[in-house]
């Protein structure tokens, strides 16, 4: 644990340091995306690599954490910091209303119902005018950056911040009975229940923290494009490599995620510079089909195959 | 079995026609050609399904399901890349034209066309599954496979011919859809909110609740149409959806 702590600070003091050593802007751009989903993909794994329950919609999590800060930005013009705790606090309530429906629904039926959610919260805001509707709307960001000499390079920081939280939260999570307890009710949830685990409880939770976690990495996505509108914010592209991240990196260990999402989404942003857009979604699509059929434990299970552990 | 990649079979049932129906075929006819080429893939994919995932047992539920979402995912973005995002239709004599009846009501033919073949198609499933030896091991193998095995019959080989048939009709499905109206490669995000509606609000299994279920969503989604407008017309689906699941995930008619 102490280990892991420091072992984080670290990793946000070089980060923190990065401004000192690189100054092209579009780093920062590229590396926030990358964070971005480091922290989508983390959170995805909770419920979904732990719990066993897939969740489609992450979309919608990211979503309505994008627009609650969105939405009290306009209003209140509140700070960063706040918008990504309200962001948070609705993406994990909407967290908790997905849980709800894991008392009834388990397999492809949650999976579908989660894709369900996805609609009808896009649908919601794409007749809510106050925040644009289909049109969007621009917002115009802080003139000057806490900390940094530019706000990108602050919200890159920021991203980092909460990709650190996240796969703390993560790591916790599964160290703690409450991880083998969401294992308990992957492998068999009727064993589980009725070996004493508090199989409700323990999903809600998870549900709801993997919910928060994808709506602060939502929160600030308008003040990085300066604009927002429904139809990207809730791209299937967000569902898909949540998903696909976790999978390919390896779902049993906080860190498969983390290696996921960090190579899966450093790949896109090359692919998109250098090829296209649209191949870059194909490749996450290949790539996810690919690892669930030849290695189902993702790179972690490729990694502990190859090199086993000397006791 | 989570088959999430249905509705995109059926987009590609839509492209295939029209690529087909390029040549001067009748979409109708060129649908009906495609279904053997379906078939066959459907027959594939379930082998290869089976292969990887069922016979090495290894954790069916959530890479089971990753699986076909992926596949799902890489059948959009290849039509998407192979004809862009630019809506496509087809052509034929029944399509533009409407019979007049009483007065200012006017019935479009490519409706009717379209309604008669679904409920041929429909009946003609229902009678299959429920009058053949395949048909009823299809059902008998939904509730329990050990039993059917014990029958005689390999749940398999059933399977296999289930998945066959069901992608299948997705490439007649596909020839309606885009004789009904122009079609996107997007639209299977909807379809897959619209297949489950049906399939769930009729109850797993149903045929006979699937019609009544599907009029029930098209009458639904119609008076949306009309009333809030179209912006509130994909919730339509996903709505009814939800509801049915946390209320009743049995169905109108499901045991």
């Amino acid at each position: 644990m102490k280990r892991f702590l420091i072992g984080a600070l670290v990793v946000l003091a070089l980060f923190a340091a990065t401004p000192l050593v690189v100054h092209n802007e579009y780093y920062y751009f590229a590396a926030y995306v990358v964070l971005q989903f480091v922290v989508l993909a983390t959170a995805w794994n909770i419920l979904g690599g732990y719990a066993g329950y897939v969740n489609f919609g992450s979309g919608a999590f990211f979503a309505v954490g994008a627009y609650i800060a969105v939405a009290l930005y306009k209003a209140y013009a509140l700070p960063l910091g706040l918008q990504i705790l309200a962001g948070a606090t609705a993406s994990g309530l909407l967290g908790f209303g997905v849980g709800l429906l894991t008392l009834r629904l388990r397999g492809i039926f949650f999976s579908i119902a989660t894709i369900a959610v996805a609609i009808v919260l896009e649908t919601v805001v794409v007749n809510w005018t106050y925040v644009g509707g289909a049109k969007g709307l621009p917002t115009l960001r802080p003139a000057q950056a806490p900390f940094f000499e530019s706000y990108t390079v602050w919200l890159f920081f920021v991203m980092a911040v909460l990709a650190v939280v996240a796969v703390s939260a993560a790591r916790y999570v599964e160290t703690s009975w409450i991880g083998r307890g969401l294992r308990a009710i992957r492998d068999n949830e009727g064993a589980a229940e009725c070996s004493g685990v508090p199989t409700l409880k323990l999903k809600l939770g998870a549900a709801t923290l993997s919910g928060a976690l994808m709506g602060a990495a939502g929160a600030p996505y308008a003040q990085y494009l300066s604009f927002i509108e429904p139809t990207s914010t809730f791209s299937l592209n967000y569902a898909v490599n949540a998903l696909a991240m976790p999978i390919i990196g390896g779902m049993a260990h906080w860190s498969g995620p983390v290696i996921g999402a960090l190579l899966l989404g450093t790949v896109q942003q090359v692919v998109t510079v250098t090829i296209s857009s649209e191949v870059n979604v194909l490749v996450v699509g290949v790539l996810l089909v690919v690892f669930v059929v030849a290695a189902p434990e993702g790179i972690l299970g490729l990694f502990r195959r190859f090199f086993p552990r000397k006791r | 079995m989570p088959y999430v990649a249905h509705p995109s079979f059926l987009v590609l049932g839509a492209y295939a026609t029209y690529v087909v129906a390029g040549y001067g075929v009748d979409p109708l006819l060129a649908g009906l050609m495609l279904t053997p080429v379906f078939f066959v893939l459907g027959l594939g994919i379930y082998q290869f399904y089976y292969l990887t995932f069922e016979q090495r047992g290894s954790d069916q539920g959530l890479r089971g399901i990753a699986f076909f979402f992926g596949i799902a995912f890489i059948v959009q973005v290849a039509l998407i890349l192979v004809f862009g995002v630019d809506q496509r239709l087809v052509d034929a004599e029944y399509i533009g034209t409407s019979f007049e009846t009483f007065g200012d009501m006017r019935v479009p033919k490519r409706m009717v066309v379209a309604f008669g073949v679904a409920l041929a198609l429909t009946a003609g499933l229902a009678l299959y599954l429920s009058r053949t030896f395949t048909g009823r091991a299809i059902k008998a193998v939904a509730q329990d496979e050990g039993a059917l095995r014990l029958m005689g019959a390999d749940p398999v080989r059933i399977k296999r011919w289930a998945f066959g048939i069901a992608t299948a009709t997705c490439a007649l499905a596909g020839a309606l859809l885009i004789i009904v109206g122009p079609v996107d490669p997007n639209l299977d995000r909807l379809y897959i909110g619209r297949t489950f509606c049906v399939v769930v609000l009729a109850g797993l299994g149903s045929m006979s609740g699937t019609l009544v279920a599907g009029l029930i969503l098209g009458i639904a989604e119609s008076v949306v149409l009309t009333t809030a407008g179209t912006a509130w017309a994909p919730a339509v689906a996903f709505g009814i959806l939800l509801v049915v699941l946390g209320v009743r995930p049995a169905g109108l008619f499901g045991r």
